[in-house]
């Protein structure tokens, strides 16, 4: 084994302890998951509400069902970087890890915990908000999983900005909602085009701009994690 | 001295020029601006919005070059420069958003559209308020430094984003975008005269050299400030 591979092996093991220490301690509060699984029942039951017996057309549902995903990610995907500055465990992990594997870590973290709350989310919309229809399937899971990739990259950066800045919750939709925009602007126009029934060919550019979204956003954050995580 | 000089009176010949020469349908000679469909007299803001608009863009780009150049050598004149940038460039934001929002009632009925570059103006001043609400909100300067540099260059590679691909894929109303009827491409290209374009591009260096102008006056007043608090 030359020392090029061994490193890279101890950064693939730092990587997946990081992660596996914010899944354990998830798992012991359940913080994150049940603030977000009550978030998104409250939030659609709001537009339930609201909704009342009135019809609304699907382009309406289909980017109301992003409110809901963004809000519900600016709640809980912060979650992994603040508990580190209110438990004071920051500097153990800085010590223990590279800022690299602490960022993969984490970003790994919150695609999982992302992954369940869009999926949360889609079923429960699906279910319980009628008038909400997907033509083309397999679109609207490619369009979605992207879009939930997307969001939780930005998100993560972002979380790790404001658990720095000591600002808890109040700042982060503010700083993350223009570095969303164009992801949501994409996939929005995407969920529109999966529920009218369009075909994969209709839908290239919406592709193009996630995957290059999620590539730029993600390169960037891991050029530039170290400069936030060090002091 | 000589910057000042030169600044004044080109802003005041581009002012003249922009306003001055008549606009008729044949232009017979080299001072008269042909008529262009649909925008007539309205042509004119060509000269002043598109270069607001630019000078927000710059400024954001000066204040990430100097944002970048904090972190690799921690110096806090260069946090200066970049937030005195970023202060600018909200400026002349609020401006080319405002110039174009009245622009947007007499020519296409209401001040806002939701355009595509309608939206990227949008999300840059979205950009400018949240680095500064991030500004405010850390006291400790080395980290205000180090957070908002980040931000700012987060923020910088999404922006394209907007700027490049947005109006390319989205119709839209503004002269040039994919929308317009009349072909695709920049206004600038295939639309305005020589002598129009001469003005305009006379008033993009003008504008340029008002921001360096302001650049350098607003960076001088933040370090006087700067050193009289650490003397304090």
């Amino acid at each position: 084994m030359t020392s090029a591979e061994r490193y890279s092996t101890r950064w693939v093991r730092a990587t997946v302890a990081v992660f596996l220490k914010d899944w354990h301690s998830e798992l012991r509060t359940r913080y994150a998951i049940s603030a977000l699984g009550m978030f998104v029942i409250t939030t659609i039951a709001m537009i339930l509400f609201s909704l009342g017996s009135e019809p609304a057309s699907p382009e309406v549902l289909a980017g109301m069902l992003w409110v809901v995903l963004f809000f519900a990610a600016m709640s809980g995907l912060s979650r992994t970087f603040v508990m580190e500055e209110e438990r004071g465990t920051a500097m153990t992990v800085q010590l223990q890890a590279p800022p690299s594997a602490v960022y993969f870590g984490k970003l790994l973290f919150n695609l999982v915990l992302g992954a369940g709350l869009t999926l949360l989310t889609v079923v429960l919309y699906a279910l319980l908000i009628e008038g909400f229809v997907i033509r083309s399937t397999g679109l609207f899971v490619g369009i979605i999983a992207l879009g939930s990739i997307g969001l939780a990259s930005a998100s993560t950066i972002i979380a790790a900005i404001i658990a720095r800045a000591n600002t808890k919750g109040t700042l982060y939709p503010v700083l993350s909602f223009p570095i969303l925009l164009p992801l949501l602007m994409t996939v929005i126009s995407g969920t529109r085009m999966a529920s009218e029934g369009a075909s994969w060919g209709d839908a290239v550019g919406e592709f193009q701009i996630l995957i290059s979204y999620i590539v730029v956003v993600t390169t960037t954050s891991y050029l530039l994690f170290e400069y936030i995580w060090k002091d | 001295m000589l910057l000042r000089g030169t600044l004044g009176v080109l802003l005041t010949l581009v002012i003249v020029a922009a306003f001055v020469p008549p606009i008729v349908s044949q232009p017979q000679s080299w001072y008269e601006f042909p008529l262009i469909p649909g925008l007539e007299e309205k042509a004119r803001i060509i000269f002043f919005h598109v270069p607001t608009a630019w000078l927000s863009v710059m400024a954001f780009v000066t204040s990430m070059f100097y944002g970048i150049r904090y972190l690799r050598k921690r110096d806090m004149m260069d946090d200066l420069r970049s937030s005195s940038a970023a202060g600018l460039g909200l400026l002349f934001c609020i401006l080319a958003t405002v110039t174009g929002a009245i622009w947007a009632k007499f020519n296409w009925g209401s001040f806002w559209n939701w355009d595509p570059r309608e939206t990227s103006i949008f999300v840059l001043l979205l950009i400018y308020g949240a680095y500064f609400s991030l500004r405010s909100a850390v006291e400790v300067e080395e980290k205000r430094a180090t957070l908002s540099s980040v931000y700012s260059i987060i923020a910088a590679v999404t922006v394209p984003f907007f700027i490049f691909i947005m109006p390319r894929i989205m119709t839209g109303l503004h002269p040039g975008a994919k929308g317009d009827p009349d072909g695709a491409g920049p206004v600038i290209d295939f639309k305005m005269s020589l002598n129009m374009r001469v003005v305009f591009f006379a008033s993009l260096i003008a504008f340029t050299l008002l921001f360096i102008w302001m650049f350098n006056l607003r960076v001088r007043a933040a370090r006087l400030e700067y050193r009289h608090q650490l003397k304090g």
